[in-house]
């Protein structure tokens, strides 16, 4: 029963600043981007023609519209390398989002698990790794991987290798700091689920005579499907984007399409190029994103 | 107390709905002053939209609620000189007990001495002496209860409504509060409206009930006058237990009537609405029903029947006992165990014999 | 919660204790080794604090550390503040038009790739001719920690009990100052929690920075970066550690700063 009426209307206003605010440097920027993409670059400043300059009077718009054209996004679809640099995204988003969620979901039951007073303790201990630097934690397994760092100092103490092995500039490396990296974000949503669950449940499913796996299967699993959801596309969705991950540890021969669009931007300062990059990940991700807009506005505001 | 002449608190013809469903149909209702007055009814009947609407959380859609004469169906809850006790006791709980209880002085803008005074004369009212730095979740669920209680009487507000205050408590501490609640009113001469589910609490606290169905309001009596005298089927079977049995309206002779049972043969009571004609409903209180060993001379004397006790039940207090007649009806009968040992001793498959005298009968037309 | 009992199995404590070390262990070696006196990995030269008095002595990474503080700061403070106001208008608003565009907006920084939102916010800058630096900076991670905000405080004001506002204003205050009066008070921790974590996310943030920073603003991740790139530097083990240091200070006074003002209901973690 919402007899709540009364404080709706002072609510809504406190979302006038916020709201410009995203409206302004969230939503309006991305026409920005169209704009560009539909570009072609030069060598000026700013380094791209047309530019719209309203001060100039309608003719020039005119003008300025027509010199827009889908070049960028031609070039996209026929060159192999923009091809390949989307697949191979997607590839690893999906892998690492597998990974992830084969790696976190035991992690994240265990925690559930846990005695109530170590619960607490246990979501601060996964949490505080993500309040450190990403860049730091990153650092830290180059540091490891390295070819005369620790993890080859290990194996070739405990005698698994007679040589040292190639850890960076390796897909290996770059799925070890995707997962890493992503961890609490896969977990979190996770534990939030899987602790809400009634253990009366599963005492019921033990009664009508279910095993402890079959119980699992049965109860716990479809139970946890939201925050499988939610985790999932919390890492899938940034992953497909990631930039700074594959540039320090993965090899430079293959480009995920976060790195392609840093290449073209600041490498070959084709702007175009970049948004029109920018603007076809997005498309990708669009349904996806969507989903989980869903989702979060489920799970946020069913109050 | 019973009301007063003119009422304090007028309720004229309030509707509220709520999307598709109507939750307050039409509703009126006067309360008068210093009344304890409760809203009793199943879930879903509209008592706590009615309150919710008296406190000022939700506006009706049409009619009107007049305070000492003056419309505040509109008037903001601050506004309202009248205070809730909210279910769950609603205590904030980064204020220790003096703050809740001081947090609405405050707002009234009472000079500091006054709020002292006016608190400390709280905590005495609801004995919290010695607690008043705690919070509340330093406090058992009795005493919470207690300053929710003081919290909102702090005010001196004109009426004070209580939102199934009790419902969080067990039994003892049930019965315990009742009392304290009824004394608090008396006391301070206040106007209270509470809202329960719990007829037993209704019954006992207040001064007048009003029983509510679908938004609506079936009857408004005193407890006594509810439970034996009530207005319908609904309500007769809705407050205690009760016997009912379906017959036609028959014979009026010397102030006593006659109504004709399918099976229960034919019973006579004394009080008949005027509008009794035709299909009729007899109802009969379970203790107004005296159990004996079947007499020979049974079929001659009124209101008298002979069945079978199909089972008892011994409830501490009463047995209740079930006998089927022999025409085919099951009465249900409670009978006192006015002394300890089991004086009669009426077991299962027995043959009893049962009567009742007509003016304990209560017919019913709806 | 029935009674846990025999819910723990060995599997599900491996688990865990895996996980975490998994966490963990990366974290640590790279301590340990700020402290290492010789430069190459392979070598244990001892204890010494050589490395952390050549980062006092960088000047370059001592700017950019100030410039990271500053607008993690300013940023932070601001996505509090907007943050807050969004969360309370999607929690206590009900339905109002426009809101599924505004909690779309507002959300969407969550998982939004960096890149895109750099280089989008980027191209504005250009497009109204504003000039790259602090500010351009600060407003970047304004706008994408102000999610992060709103998702923390939005949780925490839904959780409330409603009834302790209609009971403010039951008691004579109009809904504005029932607000500041009784809710206000008990979400604070969450505020505070949410203005920790924007400024955690903005020191860190490299990506957005690279795009909306301007010629000698440089902050600290993307003067980090840089050097990363040439090869491992046992100063940035220091500087790592510091940092490290720094953030775990925080988490521990917050928290010890929520015991003691512990309310009912709040459980230790910030999130």
């Amino acid at each position: 029963m919402s007899g709540r009426r009364i404080f709706t209307r002072p609510a809504r206003l406190a979302a006038i600043a916020p709201y410009l605010w995203m409206a302004l440097f969230f939503l309006v920027p991305f026409g920005f981007v169209l704009k560009i993409a539909l570009s072609q670059t030069a060598i000026a400043q700013p380094p791209y023609v047309p530019v719209f300059d309203l001060a100039a009077g309608w003719e020039s718009f005119k003008a300025a519209l027509s010199a827009l054209s889908f070049d960028n996004f031609k070039l996209l679809v026929s060159d192999d390398l923009y091809i390949f640099s989307y697949v191979r995204s997607l590839v690893v988003a999906i892998t690492s989002t597998v990974i992830l969620l084969l790696i976190g979901y035991p992690v994240a039951y265990g925690m559930s698990r846990l005695p109530q007073r170590w619960q607490p303790v246990a979501m601060m201990l996964v949490i505080v790794p993500f309040w450190t630097s990403f860049l730091i934690r990153i650092y830290a397994w180059i540091n490891v991987l390295q070819h005369d760092g620790l993890l080859n100092k290990l194996l070739l103490a405990l005698g698994i290798v007679d040589k040292p092995l190639v850890w960076l500039a390796t897909d290996s490396a770059m799925y070890l700091g995707i997962v890493y990296s992503y961890f609490p974000f896969m977990i979190l949503p996770l534990y939030a689920t899987l602790s809400k669950m009634d253990d009366a449940l599963l005492e019921a499913a033990a009664d009508l005579g279910a095993s402890r796996l079959k119980a699992f299967w049965l109860v716990t699993f479809p139970l946890s499907l939201p925050g499988i959801g939610a985790g999932v596309l919390l890492c899938f969705i940034p992953i497909v984007g990631e930039f700074v991950i594959p540039d320090l540890l993965a090899g430079s021969d293959r480009m995920m399409i976060g790195q392609t669009l840093w290449l073209e931007f600041f490498t070959n300062k084709d702007w175009p190029v970049a948004s029109a990059i920018a603007i076809v990940l997005l498309a990708l991700l669009l349904v996806p994103l969507l989903i989980y807009e869903k989702l979060q506005r489920r799970h946020l505001e069913t109050h | 107390m019973t009301a007063s002449r003119t009422p304090l608190l007028r309720i004229a013809s309030v509707v509220k709905r709520f999307g598709g469903v109507t939750a307050v149909d039409d509703l009126s209702l006067d309360i008068g002053a210093g009344e304890f007055f409760a809203l009793l009814g199943p879930s879903g009947c509209g008592k706590t939209t009615l309150l919710r609407m008296l406190a000022g959380f939700e506006a009706p859609d049409a009619g009107a609620i007049h305070l000492n004469g003056a419309d505040i169906a509109h008037v903001r809850p601050h506004e309202r000189p009248v205070n809730m006790m909210f279910q769950n006791y609603a205590l904030f709980p980064h204020l220790t007990v003096e703050g809740n209880i001081a947090f609405g002085l405050k707002r009234a803008g009472l000079p500091k001495d006054e709020i002292a005074a006016r608190v400390a004369e709280m905590i005495a009212l609801v004995r919290l002496d010695g607690l008043q730095a705690r919070r509340p979740d330093q406090l058992s669920g009795g005493q919470r209860q207690r300053v929710a209680l003081a919290r909102s009487l702090a005010r001196r507000p004109q009426v004070l409504l209580l939102d199934e205050p009790m419902a969080a408590l067990d039994k003892k501490l049930r019965e315990g509060t009742q009392a304290e609640l009824m004394q608090v009113q008396r006391r301070l001469g206040m106007t209270f409206i509470i809202v329960t589910h719990d007829q037993e609490e209704a019954m006992t606290v207040a001064d007048r009930i009003g029983v509510m169905d679908k938004g609506k309001l079936v009857q408004v009596a005193p407890p006594r006058e509810l439970y034996e005298a009530p207005n319908s089927r609904w309500i007769a079977g809705f407050v205690g237990d009760i016997n009912l049995i379906e017959g036609q309206a028959a014979a009026r002779q010397s102030g006593h009537f006659t109504i004709v049972t399918q099976n229960a043969g034919t019973i006579v009571a004394s009080h008949v609405p005027s509008s009794a004609i035709g299909n009729v409903c007899v109802a009969i209180r379970p203790e107004k029903i005296r159990l004996s060993q079947p007499a020979p001379d049974a079929a001659a004397s009124v209101n008298t029947f002979t069945g079978i006790l199909t089972s008892t039940g011994f409830l501490g207090g009463v047995s209740v006992y079930s006998v089927k007649l022999d025409q085919g009806a099951v009465f249900r009968v409670a009978v006192a165990n006015a002394t300890r040992a089991a004086a009669d001793g009426f077991a299962a498959g027995q043959r009893v014999s049962l009567s009742f005298a007509p003016d304990d009968v209560v017919v019913l037309d709806r | 919660m029935a009674a846990r009992g025999t819910r723990l199995s060995a599997f599900n404590m491996a688990s865990v204790a895996l996980g975490l070390a998994f966490l963990y262990l990366p974290i640590a070696i790279l301590v340990i080794y700020s402290f290492n006196a010789s430069r190459l990995v392979t070598v244990w030269g001892g204890w010494s604090l050589r490395w952390y008095t050549e980062f006092f002595n960088d000047d370059a990474m001592l700017s950019a550390a100030w410039m990271s503080l500053r607008v993690a700061f300013c940023s932070a403070t601001a996505a509090t503040v907007l943050g807050t106001l969004a969360a309370v208008a999607l929690s206590r608003g009900e339905r109002f038009r426009g809101r599924t565009l505004f909690s779309g907006m507002l959300y969407a920084p969550l998982v939004m790739p960096e890149v895109i939102t750099g280089l989008s916010l980027l191209l504005l800058f250009v497009a109204i001719d504003a000039g790259r630096g602090f500010w351009t900076v600060t407003i970047a991670h304004t706008t994408l920690t102000m999610c992060f905000v709103a998702v923390v405080v939005q949780s925490r004001l839904n959780a409330l009990d409603r009834s302790l506002e209609e009971a403010a204003m039951d008691l004579g205050c109009p809904p504005v100052q029932a607000f500041i009066a009784v809710t206000l008070p008990l979400i604070l921790p969450s505020i505070a929690a949410g203005w920790m974590l924007a400024f955690t996310l903005s020191l860190d943030d490299l990506v957005i920075a690279s795009f909306t920073t301007g010629p000698g603003s440089a902050t600290l991740p993307i003067r980090i970066y840089s050097e990363v790139r040439l090869g491992v530097k046992p100063e940035i083990n220091a500087i790592c550690t510091l940092v490290i240091g720094a953030v775990a200070l925080v988490i521990v006074a917050a928290s010890l700063a929520s015991k003691l003002t512990s309310e009912q209901g709040e459980s230790a973690a910030p999130l």
